[in-house]
């Protein structure tokens, strides 16, 4: 390349480009991944859930999709509560609004279910148990008016809010949970209470539940105004194409 | 007599490695991809995420980060020096050859490791981390515009920008590692000079 030093003990200029081929190289493979990955993280999956299940350090739960829940907020920090403290209310268009508290929702009916828990960022959690009051045993409790067509859920992170029709809120797999995995909720895990909407993509299970307003019309939630699909059907939503969960 | 063995090097026998635009260059690079690294650790590490919340701001400093990744390079090209230095990074000698094959060995020894400029493995590294910083920016903005690809592109995309993040970490793990076991080349990026003795042991073939 340079006249001076062609020829001249100093040959670094010449040479094969190597480096450009590791470049060019390098981003051909990462096109090929994404061309893939459908097929790979299936594959991957299988087997990392399979080494996760007897892996003692809990290491394989840092890998991308290596199994287990993943911990997001959008708020800042996130009060504690407790059943001294914890209560829910149901307001909007019923005709008996009411709160309960920890205890008085522990003393309702409660329902088991087991099913897998699918995130939308694609990890997913085999065979969970969640536990609690189906939201259709407070609706019909409180009461709905004729005109009401939708829930919104607020949260006391004081940010995350959801949403759900009427007719979603009222299916037998849509619990207010209070217990997951068998143990009562801790908060990292959204507790003392939490929604669970079992066959929706798992931002729509609310963490920290405080409040349920019936409302005439939907009202998209927090990451629903950020793009996300309001009726986040696992498997049929967000351009995804999981395996259903309920 | 004894005294003139502890007189280090004089000054003037430092040699010129890195002008001011590839120092600054570096240095831009490499606290954009710390910033990328950290808020990765915080997206993704459930204790540091219980620690930190406000996920929706840390996305934000992550995506902007990582769009501006590329740009102190794409300024660089202004520089001569350092369009002459991606030269020699992108050109591969048979010296090369011999240093990486030493280097799967792991054969230490001085005369084994012939390099230019730049050794065989540091020209790997560069090529590769350019590479794989773009594949990051195409794939975090395929997840970023949903809108602008095919809705199930964004699994695609994101389950590359995972493991592609995961190999990143430790990749650079290592490339600090190096730097840390070497203060005479953190030196060079420091203060753009590396002394005689250094670069005639670590790159005998380099001629400035």
């Amino acid at each position: 390349m340079n006249p001076e030093q062609a020829g001249g003990p100093d040959r670094e200029q010449d040479g094969r480009p190597i480096g450009r081929r590791v470049f060019l190289g390098t981003l051909g493979l990462g096109a090929l991944g994404v061309v893939a990955a459908p097929g790979l993280q299936r594959g991957l999956e299988g087997f990392l859930g399979g080494v996760a299940d007897r892996d003692p350090t809990g290491l394989t739960g840092l890998l991308p999709n290596g199994g287990g829940f993943r911990y997001y907020s959008v708020a800042a920090s996130v009060p504690h509560r407790t059943a001294a403290d914890y209560r829910l209310t149901i307001d909007g268009l019923v005709d008996r609004p009411r709160g309960y508290s920890l205890a008085e929702l522990r003393a309702l009916p409660q329902t088991r279910l087991v099913r897998d828990v699918q995130c939308v960022t694609g990890w997913r959690v085999p065979g969970t148990p969640f536990e609690g009051v189906r939201l259709s045993h407070l609706l019909d409790a409180a009461g709905v008016r004729p005109t009401a067509k939708a829930l919104r859920f607020t949260c006391f992170d004081g940010t995350y809010t959801e949403s759900l029709t009427l007719d979603q809120a009222r299916r037998p797999d849509v619990l207010v949970a209070l217990r997951m995995q068998d143990k009562d909720i801790g908060h990292d895990h959204g507790g003392p209470v939490r929604l669970y909407v079992a066959p929706m993509y798992f931002y729509k299970s609310a963490k920290w539940l405080s409040g349920i307003t019936v409302t005439d019309r939907v009202r998209p939630g927090y990451w629903e105004n950020l793009g996300y699909d309001v009726d986040a059907w696992v498997g049929r939503s967000n351009g995804r194409t999981d395996d259903p969960t309920s | 007599m004894t005294l003139r063995a502890e007189i280090p090097a004089p000054p003037s026998a430092r040699v010129p490695r890195f002008s001011r635009a590839e120092r600054w260059v570096h240095r831009a690079t490499a606290a954009l991809m710390g910033v990328c690294v950290l808020t990765a650790a915080v997206l993704y590490i459930p204790q540091l995420a219980v620690l930190v919340g406000r996920r929706e701001l840390v996305v934000r400093i992550h995506q902007y980060a990582g769009l501006a990744l590329p740009v102190p390079v794409l300024l660089g090209l202004a520089s001569r020096a350092f369009r002459a230095d991606l030269g020699f990074l992108n050109r591969f000698g048979p010296h090369d050859r011999v240093w990486l094959r030493a280097a799967l060995r792991r054969d230490r020894r001085r005369e084994s490791r012939p390099a230019g400029k730049f050794n065989a493995g540091q020209k790997i590294y560069a090529a590769w981390i350019a590479g794989a910083t773009l594949v990051m920016l195409g794939t975090g903005l395929m997840m970023w515009f949903t809108h602008l690809t095919p809705l199930m592109w964004r699994t695609s995309a994101t389950f590359v920008h995972d493991w592609l993040a995961l190999t990143i970490g430790v990749v650079l793990a290592g490339h600090i590692g190096m730097a840390l076991g070497d203060p005479e080349a953190r030196r060079g990026l420091r203060t753009g000079a590396v002394s005689e003795d250094w670069a005639n042991r670590e790159h005998p073939l380099w001629r400035p």
